[in-house]
């Protein structure tokens, strides 16, 4: 016991990998063009895909009666700044009928519009609510896009990597005005941010060497 | 006299409202005391945990996680343990598993104690609550044990859990897990026969299969509304696969099936802790590789290597390799999932979490629609909220 062994595969989801590619091959089969690219990695199914085939893809991943993704677990975006297209969303699909997961990848260029899926999957309403509020991303086609999490008149978009941690503004009560009032943030000390890329080997390469490039494939 | 048209009243709910299960504003839109459209204002507890994370190492992070659903904070480190685990390929040694398992249903009894037992209060009967903290106490007195904190607690780790369980432990969750059984029928005796609870529960908030699916639900709530998932069975992880225990299926969908299924759970979950004790390996509790674990303290008074290896863990700590990965679990009121991206260096570059409160609490519109105003609240509870994992 405790030493090192590799996990068969991503131990979370156990669905054998010969019914993950039959599913691959099934799905590249149904939708066609709406796909740029299908993978299975850790387990689970990715697709990449382009804004404007979204919701046909989304519409036939939950219809279709093999794939049958019935359930929108989450929905989120994720920030690259250097990429020509800034954001990429990131839609996680359940089937339950096959125990299955899949993650739909589409990049989303700041100030484009990336189609709304509440009309689809209603766990979506929030969810693109949270992802407007955080990132900016703007959901054509959604119902009630206010931001959700952050306070009431805040600016800014907080997920974005160029957001400071420590945000812009802080709040305090002030006894003369009797109410909260918003302020410029004031550190006393710079957040201090350590640069962990040392001119040493550092920690590179040793994990297991094995599990690396297995997990490298992710992506 | 000629029809007249009433204006609906908005009334505000919350945020400092004992039935609003911590700092939730809802707006509601009244017709006389029907609710025409609820409109939950949640954020009131945002702490922005997925951005701090960002710039925290791997291990840095984990503490965060308890402060998500802080009612079951185990079973949430769980999650991310388990992603990291997932993508650095490590094995947990047997009695981690065990270990971890074991605090993760302790970890479900605490938070269905304490959620049955506020609904209770919400609905008005006091006693529960006052029965139920005093096992909670206990409860936390084993988290105490186990890792020194009785709430957030930072036990779980990559690689296994912290540090072993002390001498006895076993034998005195062993003892009250024998008492609990009993703490449940009284419970039971209490509520679930009750007149006044069933008329505040039953057929209150009915939400059918197909919409707890759209709605995003999960957990208890889902399996309330007959729908037989619990990722423990569908998905397991760590040692579930060896454990016996059904998964209780409500038929309703209404807030009392919520409640049944959850008195269930705990008893279901008892067998379980029963399994674990009684199966409970010997070895060791965390996974013998340095670069992710920290050395032992004896070996770091003459090794130094392992000296270097603490250094290094505890200043600059682990590289996750570049990818990304979703993990879930079944925490005690549903899937909680980590979504990470990982850059390939100490930190995660992204990383979502996925509350199962969160989109519990977006149903809320569509749940309360034409109930009174009192059912808000009955409902409210039945669903298990935590602002901690809502507004993260």
């Amino acid at each position: 016991m405790g030493e090192m062994d590799q996990i068969e595969d991503g131990r979370p989801t156990d669905t054998a990998p010969s019914a993950l590619e039959t599913m691959v091959v099934h799905l590249q089969h149904l939708l066609g063009d709406a796909v740029s690219s299908a993978d299975i990695s850790g387990g689970q199914i990715i697709l990449r895909t382009t804004s404007p085939a979204l919701i046909t893809l989304l519409t036939s991943l939950r219809d279709d009666v093999v794939a049958s993704f019935n359930q929108l677990t989450d929905l989120t975006a994720v920030d690259y700044p250097d990429r020509p297209e800034r954001f990429e969303m990131v839609y996680q699909l359940l089937s339950m009928k096959n125990n299955m997961r899949l993650r739909i990848l589409m990049p989303v260029d700041e100030g484009q519009t990336a189609p709304s899926v509440v009309g689809l999957f209603n766990s979506a309403n929030w969810a693109e609510r949270e992802v407007w509020d955080m990132f900016g991303i703007f959901f054509a086609g959604h119902p009630d896009l206010r931001r959700l999490l952050t306070d009431y008149g805040f600016e800014g978009h907080p997920l974005r990597k160029d957001f400071p941690l420590t945000g812009h503004v802080e709040v305090r009560y002030d006894d003369t005005l009797r109410r909260v009032v918003n302020e410029p943030v004031s550190l006393v000390q710079e957040f201090r941010d350590f640069d962990f890329l040392s001119p040493w080997e550092g920690m590179q390469g040793q994990i297991d060497a094995g599990s690396a490039d297995k997990v490298g494939k992710g992506e | 006299m000629a029809e007249m048209q009433i204006k609906p009243i908005t009334m505000n709910f919350g945020p400092q409202h004992p039935a609003a299960h911590g700092v939730l504003r809802l707006v509601l839109e009244m017709d006389g005391e029907v609710i025409e459209r609820a409109d939950p204002h949640v954020g009131l507890l945002h702490r922005g945990t997925e951005k701090l994370i960002e710039h925290k190492t791997y291990l840095q992070a984990l503490p965060y996680f308890d402060r998500l659903d802080y009612v079951s904070p185990m079973n949430q480190e769980h999650a991310w343990a388990l992603s990291i685990e997932k993508a650095l390929g490590i094995t947990v040694p047997r009695r981690a598993q065990y270990i971890r398992v074991l605090y993760c249903e302790i970890g479900r009894i605490l938070n269905h104690i304490m959620n049955l037992t506020t609904f209770a209060i919400d609905v008005g009967a006091m006693t529960p609550l006052l029965w139920g903290f005093e096992e909670r106490e206990q409860l936390m007195g084993f988290y105490e044990r186990a890792c020194g904190a009785r709430l957030h607690a930072a036990y779980f780790r990559p690689g296994g859990v912290h540090q072993d369980l002390p001498d006895g432990l076993l034998d005195e969750i062993s003892q009250w897990a024998a008492k609990f059984p009993s703490f449940i029928d009284d419970l039971e005796m209490l509520l679930t026969d009750n007149r006044i609870f069933k008329q505040r529960t039953v057929d209150i908030g009915v939400i059918s299969e197909e919409d707890a699916l759209d709605f995003g639900m999960t957990g208890p709530c889902l399996r309330a509304s007959g729908v037989a998932w619990d990722l423990r069975k569908t998905q397991p992880y760590d040692v579930y696969p060896e454990m016996e225990f059904d998964v209780p299926i409500g038929k309703t969908g209404d807030c009392y099936a919520r409640y049944l299924v959850r008195v269930e759970e705990m008893r279901q979950s008892l067998r379980i802790i029963d399994q674990c004790i009684a199966n409970m390996p010997e070895g060791p509790v965390l996974a013998e590789n340095n670069k992710v674990t920290p050395p032992k303290r004896g070996e770091m008074k003459n090794s130094m290597e392992a000296l270097i290896h603490h250094f290094k863990l505890y200043t600059e700590g682990f590289h996750v390799p570049e990818g990304e990965s979703y993990t879930a679990v079944e925490a005690p009121k549903g899937e909680f999932g980590v979504y990470v991206v990982a850059d390939g260096s100490n930190r995660p570059y992204r990383c979502k979490i996925r509350a199962p409160g969160f989109y519990f609490m977006a149903a809320v519109d569509h749940l309360s629609r034409g109930h009174m105003l009192a059912d808000s609240v009955a409902i409210i509870g039945s669903l298990d909220v935590v602002f901690g994992e809502i507004d993260r």
